[in-house]
């Protein structure tokens, strides 16, 4: 008999949030075009920039506590399996159940079981990227229970059937004035005359949502940590609707991505110094919950852990784009991120949007399905910089485009220049025939495409009368 | 000293005056510059575009041709960084030991013009005469690949004339990326527009660089929308003097 179970699988087809209909450029069109987006977008990422930027100065050792996040996780990356069998059987110990999950339908499936076993025909929600990376709200909906988003911008993308656009504030591509139009129109028994006063908005999703909280005795949360040494979960938030659910019901039902895990409990002390002062821009977050299994007559009574692989053993096979799984999805390298800024999330067609998005996504979903997502950078750093476990994301990016599928008229021309710049004679020579030929023409407009891209905003420089080149060989 | 000088394909074909600015100055500054004709391209665009094994000629062109050289000069800090970081990567991950070892050792040479003034030839005060009102753009990979600093600054506050004025937003890509201003041309544009806004604000006549890839970018922009706002490579200011 062989172990060998073939090559780590791909994110499927069909379910879930990781591919878009169509390639970034086609997308960014759109939320180009959008000038209100555009303000959106702009005011809060530079408002989050700030906040962050200060509450990080605050720190003399933010650059070791970065070093000590990377090394942390690469650590995990380098033991993942061990860890993971650690932490199943101290979940085990402490009264929860754990599942393990190959694929999104595979989640999704255990899920949906385990709330129809409750015969609840609704479940209250954390904010989590694993259950929309899944599509678990579309599967649950399938199967007639209703999920409830209780994360205020998450309710409100809900509400607005609208997609997330940001990892951290998802429904950061619309003002104040939309979220009242879309309360109105949607949330359950709203008062007519609400305003679009930020308060007043809080305080109707407070109504509506602190009813469900009382009513529901399902609830289905992501995690941020998980401690393998005690089999501890974590979430961190602001708000402390999280808290609500991973409290209130009978039965939680936590879905986590395999990257997730940490070794230790003093392990924390880092990640939780990192992750709120570069994502909102906290010195700590308002509510930390953790729970290890369960504690008869406190919290929930009955807890599943379902472990999500859906590609992520795929990507932890490749020794650079492991790098990825690093990430504790603070979104600062969106909140840095000149493209993010510009195009919005949506445009990047995965629930991973902005630079670990390009990164992540089209790793596990296999590079062909999100072929334009690497591309959709312009290689200028700003994210390395910014990420609080300093993952290379340019670096990736380089890396993931040299495995991407390239079109033949790209691939021929591509080889032709370096087939000629490799050789200085022919090099020189086509430089010649280059301003020869006036292939610019005048001032460089009328080129043809994808160089037409290109001289629709800007205008060539003319060709010079002597390269350098011909002017060092007569001086 | 004497110094290997690399122009870049870009300054070679495009931008002559940048490269020509270079050799005037490191000559006036009394050293020997050497213009190896092997020379061609780094291979950034190739090795940023995903075409990596096509690049390896050329990183192997890059590491034959200024192996003999003690201090390599590019007026370039994408291409410096291309060359310090991606170079013996590439040669590594097609699995030439050999060629890595060999572009590690002349990426440790290669010096961007700000760093072999400053870091090497110990000068501030280039000697330099430039009655302009200039801003300054770092560029994203002398920023944040090669990490210049502030070397372009200091170099320009001791130029006599010159007026320097900050850039609002500096350290915000202009959108050119190499093939990222073909690919993403929309997105591309839109980056480009907040740059030269910022520019235009400062009310310079002259926006520098170290970099003639985004000055070409930045400056195809502004003369489009004819601001009157001209592009000059870092090189050509610290070469002018009193009687240029
Ligand atoms: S890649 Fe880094 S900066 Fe971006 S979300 Fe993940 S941890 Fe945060």
């Amino acid at each position: 008999m062989t172990t060998f179970l073939g090559m780590p699988a791909t994110a499927p087809r069909g379910v879930g949030h990781l591919r878009g209909d169509q390639p970034f450029p086609r997308a960014a069109h759109d939320a180009l075009d959008n000038s209100q987006l555009r303000r959106n977008l702009r005011h809060a990422t530079t408002t989050i920039r700030g906040k962050s930027g200060r509450v990080i100065a605050e720190l003399p050792d933010w650059q070791r506590l970065r070093d000590a996040g990377s090394a942390i996780k690469a650590d995990v990356m380098s033991r993942l399996p061990s860890l993971l069998v650690e932490l199943e059987s101290r979940v085990i110990e402490a009264g929860g159940v754990v599942h393990w999950a190959a694929d999104a339908n595979e989640a999704n499936e255990i899920v949906t079981g385990l709330v129809r076993r409750t015969g609840s025909e609704r479940v209250i929600k954390v904010k989590s990227m694993a259950t929309q990376e899944i599509g678990l709200n579309e599967a649950l909906e399938d199967a007639g229970i209703t999920p409830v988003e209780t994360d205020l911008a998450e309710l409100i993308v809900q509400l607005g059937d609208d997609k997330p656009s940001h990892i951290l504030v998802p429904a950061i591509h619309r003002n104040r004035s939309e979220i009242r139009e879309i309360f109105l129109r949607a949330m359950p028994g709203v008062d007519p005359a609400l305003t679009d006063d930020p308060p007043v908005l809080a305080a109707a999703a407070r109504r509506y949502l602190r009813e469900t909280f009382l009513s529901t005795s399902v609830a289905v949360s992501g995690a941020n940590f998980a401690i393998a040494e005690t089999g501890t979960l974590g979430v961190v938030e602001s708000e402390g609707n999280g808290r609500m659910c991973l409290t209130l019901p009978d039965t939680l039902i936590t879905v986590m991505g395999i990257e997730k895990v940490l070794p230790t409990w003093r392990d924390l002390e880092v990640f939780l110094q990192l992750l709120p002062r570069a994502s909102t821009g906290e010195r700590m977050n308002p509510y930390t919950t953790m729970w290890t299994g369960v504690t008869p007559g406190d919290g929930p009574q009955n807890f599943h852990l379902v472990l999500l692989d859906n590609g992520r053993s795929a990507v932890l096979a490749d020794t650079v784009g492991r790098q990825a799984l690093h990430c504790i999805r603070c979104s600062a390298c969106l909140n840095v991120c000149p493209v993010y800024e510009r195009t919005g999330g949506h445009a990047y067609g995965s629930v991973y949007p902005g630079p670990i998005g390009a990164v992540l996504s089209p790793q596990l979903t296999g590079i062909e399905d999100n072929a334009s997502l690497p591309y959709a950078s312009s290689l200028c750093g700003a994210c390395f910089d910014a990420c609080p476990v300093k993952i290379d994301i340019p670096s990736m990016l380089v890396h993931l485009r040299n495995k991407a599928p390239h079109s033949p008229a790209e691939r021929a021309a591509m080889a032709a220049a370096a087939y000629t710049m490799s050789r200085p004679r022919l090099y020189a020579s086509a430089q010649r025939a280059a301003k020869m030929a006036r292939i610019v023409g005048r001032r460089g407009r009328g080129l043809p495409p994808p160089l037409s891209g290109w001289t629709a905003g800007r205008d060539l420089p003319e060709f010079p009368e002597q390269t350098f080149r011909d002017w060092w060989a007569r001086r | 000293m004497r110094i290997a000088f690399f122009a870049t394909c870009l300054a070679d074909t495009l931008f002559p005056e940048a490269a020509k600015a270079t050799v005037r100055l490191l000559e006036r500054l009394g050293h020997e510059v050497v213009f190896p004709f092997e020379q061609t391209c780094c291979g950034q665009m190739h090795i940023n575009t995903g075409y990596q094994k096509e690049a390896l000629p050329l990183v192997k062109r890059y590491a034959q041709t200024f192996d003999p050289y003690e201090v390599i000069v590019v007026p370039s800090g994408s291409c410096a960084g291309s060359i310090r970081h991606q170079h013996a990567m590439v040669a590594s991950s097609y699995g030439d030991a050999g060629l890595a070892a060999r572009s590690a050792s002349v990426a440790a040479r290669t010096y961007e013009l700000s760093e072999l003034l400053i870091d090497v030839l110990k000068v501030e005060d280039v000697g330099a005469y430039y009655p302009h009102r200039v801003t300054y753009h770092p560029t994203c990979h002398s920023l944040r690949m090669i990490r210049v600093g502030d070397k372009p600054l200091r170099l320009l506050r001791q130029v006599r004339g010159l007026d320097l004025v900050e850039l609002p937003a500096a350290e915000q890509c202009c959108g050119f990326g190499g093939t990222f201003a073909l690919k993403n041309a929309e997105t591309s544009t839109a980056m480009l527009a907040d740059k030269m806004t910022n520019i235009v604000s400062t009310g310079a006549d002259v926006c520098t660089a170290g970099d003639t890839s985004c000055l070409m970018h930045i400056g195809g922009g502004l003369s489009r929308l004819r601001t009157g706002v001209r592009t000059v490579h870092l090189a050509e200011i610290l070469a002018s003097t009193e009687s240029s």
